[in-house]
């Protein structure tokens, strides 16, 4: 029964969401109830998909559900006619090691955050377009993570950026919020539209759209080089990385919650696009030979813009006073960690001076298996602690920290997830955070002994950070205006749970994770000539 | 690979390259140092009272006020010296994040910019 669903399972992870998207309002004009059941069987159904999919991509050989279905770690799937090799229309889906980890990711975050949402946006209105929105940018999401066609990731990445902004200025009733969407939907469209004129260059040259079909024919020409720049940069700032950070914290602080677990999705959808593109579609002609200087120049690029990113968005984070607008300038500067940890995987990149072959040094490697580990681990803490912020603000319907306060008394839950999400964003130990981290650190260090001391010691103003939140909100003597305050519904607090349970088995088992998921991923990113060889 | 091997692996050892982290050992040490000092605790002085002048929170001499919101310490009077420190880097973050979209578009276009020479020189 899994080899059947397998074979159909990267249109299915699309398919169900968007299906559901579709059929939410209808659902909705029924009963509400029967709306909030529907809308987690559609995520639970997505998640139990990706799960069987990336199981079948990163498992071992042995004990694989459909070894038959992938090939060289890859599994792909063709929508429209001709086979894989036919210059016909159609589009492809080209899953490896890469995508099935990034999936993980979109399938998990959206599924804490609908069963949050039950309790959380129980008093709302609107909450049929609400739930189609989440849906839709679920499918977005995925899309995203699993199309091999450059064409297509543009399309899904409009769709998830559409879906995000009206979901940011969900409280329309908050101008906030929507000047906010503004902002994002703004920087978005230009950022897509860049994107889309470097599609337009590589298809004008190559006369492909397809990933895998580019990079076997780049030449790395002058018209590639550009497209290479814009595709980065615009990438870059749809992923929150500084200079071009400003919307991040704007847009993650004004939205709800739940929503801004989903869209911490799409930021991670736009990293995942320029993995892609760097190591992929011009992997093999950054990582050669001719082009050696190339690639070390961008690594410490990458270096300098990551050490930017993290700084600016621990400094910022200090200073705000504002519960999720702290949060989200924390998540800027755990981006800068895995730019950090890509970049200096980059500029470690070497010749062998006996074979002459160029590769990636192995503290680079280390350095992009603790940026890959990274990825999963600040989508994840992160995320908690903005379900945290949301029950925070359910419950006393306040964002400033200079109002909160005493808070742990009345919510002891809620405080142990803050504890929780706290000890893991911060990379202290036992928790995920920290194993991420060390391996950026130690791997850094080797590279450069300044890029590692930086890192630890925003790490560490980061720690500060936190405790000052975890003071001022949820410590100090019970507030009288506080008094009646009760802990958040059941629902919220298992959307918090799923990610704390998930935080910490990663955190007591970081090996089992590394070995079995972020490795792959790193072996796919590197090995550009397996994905060109799936079509 | 077994079941067995994918059990083994849950208490393996995380290599980072140039060190090792395995969160198990550290749990282990972590608990034996606190049965430790709760060991070295029970030795201490049995003279404290409960419910007297002991308990409460030393407020610097300065007496405790009635009205408990006054007793809370308030986030932006948190890490005031650091602020106050950084007053001048922190100038020109707050000039960076003015919020016009304008000027987001514009760092785009110097960090456009920038790799167009760097990439471009190369």
């Amino acid at each position: 029964m899994f080899e059947q669903i397998l074979t159909h399972a990267p249109a299915l992870a699309v398919a169900i969401p968007l299906l559901g998207a579709f059929l939410t309002p209808l659902v909705s004009k029924i009963n509400g109830k029967l709306r909030n059941v529907f809308v987690v069987i559609i995520t639970a159904l997505t998640s139990f998909i990706v799960a069987l999919l990336s199981y079948n991509i990163l498992a071992h050989e042995s004990v694989k559900f459909a070894p038959d279905l992938v090939k060289n770690g890859i599994q792909t799937y063709i929508f429209g006619a001709g086979s894989a090799g036919d210059p016909v229309v159609r589009i492809v889906f080209e899953v490896d090691g890469v995508n099935a980890f990034m999936i993980i990711l979109a399938a998990i975050l959206p599924l804490a955050a609908v069963i949050y949402s039950w309790g959380f946006m129980k008093d709302e209105t609107g909450q049929d377009k609400y739930y189609t929105l989440i849906l839709l940018l679920t499918a977005g999401m995925l899309g995203m993570m699993m199309t091999g066609d450059l064409f297509n990731f543009f399309v899904f990445l409009e769709i998830t950026s559409i879906a995000s902004a009206a979901l940011i200025a969900y409280r329309v009733n908050n101008k906030f919020s929507v000047q906010a969407a503004f902002k994002y939907i703004v920087v978005s469209t230009i950022g897509a539209l860049f994107v889309l004129f470097a599609i337009a260059i590589l298809y004008g040259q190559y006369d492909a759209l397809n990933m895998a079909v580019i990079a076997k024919s780049i030449q790395y020409g002058l018209l590639d080089k550009i497209a290479l720049i814009l595709l980065i940069v615009a990438l870059a700032m749809k992923a929150g990385i500084a200079p071009m950070h400003m919307w991040l914290p704007e847009a993650y602080g004004r939205a709800p919650s739940s929503v801004t677990v989903v869209i911490i999705g799409t930021t991670l959808g736009s990293f995942y696009g320029i993995l892609r593109v760097g190591f992929t579609i011009f992997g093999e002609q950054i990582i050669s030979e001719s082009n050696l200087e190339v690639g070390i120049a961008l690594g410490w690029v990458l270096v300098g813009l990551a050490i930017l990113t993290i700084f600016i968005g621990v400094l910022m984070a200090l200073k705000q006073n504002d519960f999720k607008k702290m949060i989200g300038f924390a998540a800027v500067a755990e981006i800068g960690y895995m730019v950090l940890a890509f970049g200096a995987a980059l500029a470690t990149m070497y010749q062998d001076s006996v074979t002459g072959i160029t590769g990636i040094s192995s503290s680079g490697l280390t350095a992009l298996k603790g940026g890959m580990f990274h990825i999963l681990n600040d989508a994840l803490d992160v995320s908690l602690l903005f379900l945290v912020a949301g029950a925070v603000y359910y419950v006393s319907k306040e964002s400033s920290l200079n109002r909160l306060g005493g808070l742990a008394r009345n919510m002891k839950y809620t405080t142990i997830f803050f504890i929780i999400g706290l000890v893991a964003v911060s990379g202290l130990p036992p928790l995920n955070g920290f194993a991420s981290k060390l391996m950026i650190y130690q791997s850094t260090y080797e590279i450069n002994p300044i890029l590692a001391i930086v890192a630890i010691l925003c790490s560490i103003l980061l720690l500060a950070t936190f405790v000052k939140v975890f003071y001022a909100a949820f410590l100090g003597p019970k507030l009288p205006k506080f008094e009646n305050v009760k802990e958040v519904p059941k629902s919220m607090l298992i959307g918090m749970l799923v990610l704390t349970c998930v935080i910490i088995f990663i955190g007591l088992f970081p090996n089992l994770v590394v070995e079995n998921i972020v490795t792959p991923a790193v072996t796919a990113l590197q090995n550009a000539s397996a994905y060109i060889g799936g079509i | 690979m077994s079941f067995i091997d994918s059990l083994s692996q849950l208490y393996e050892t995380l290599n980072t390259d140039s060190g090792f982290w395995n969160p198990l050992v550290w749990i282990t040490a972590f608990v034996i140092v606190f049965l430790i000092i709760y060991i070295i605790r029970g030795y201490g002085n049995k003279n404290y009272k409960k419910n007297t002048e002991q308990t409460k929170a030393f407020l610097s001499g300065n007496p405790e006020f009635e009205d408990k919101e006054k007793m809370h310490v308030k986030a932006k009077n948190l890490y005031w010296g650091f602020n106050e420190t950084l007053k001048g880097l922190y100038k020109l973050l707050d000039r960076m994040h003015n919020g016009n979209t304008s000027d987001f578009i514009l760092w785009f276009v110097v960090i456009l910019g920038i790799f167009f020479i760097v990439l471009g020189v190369l």
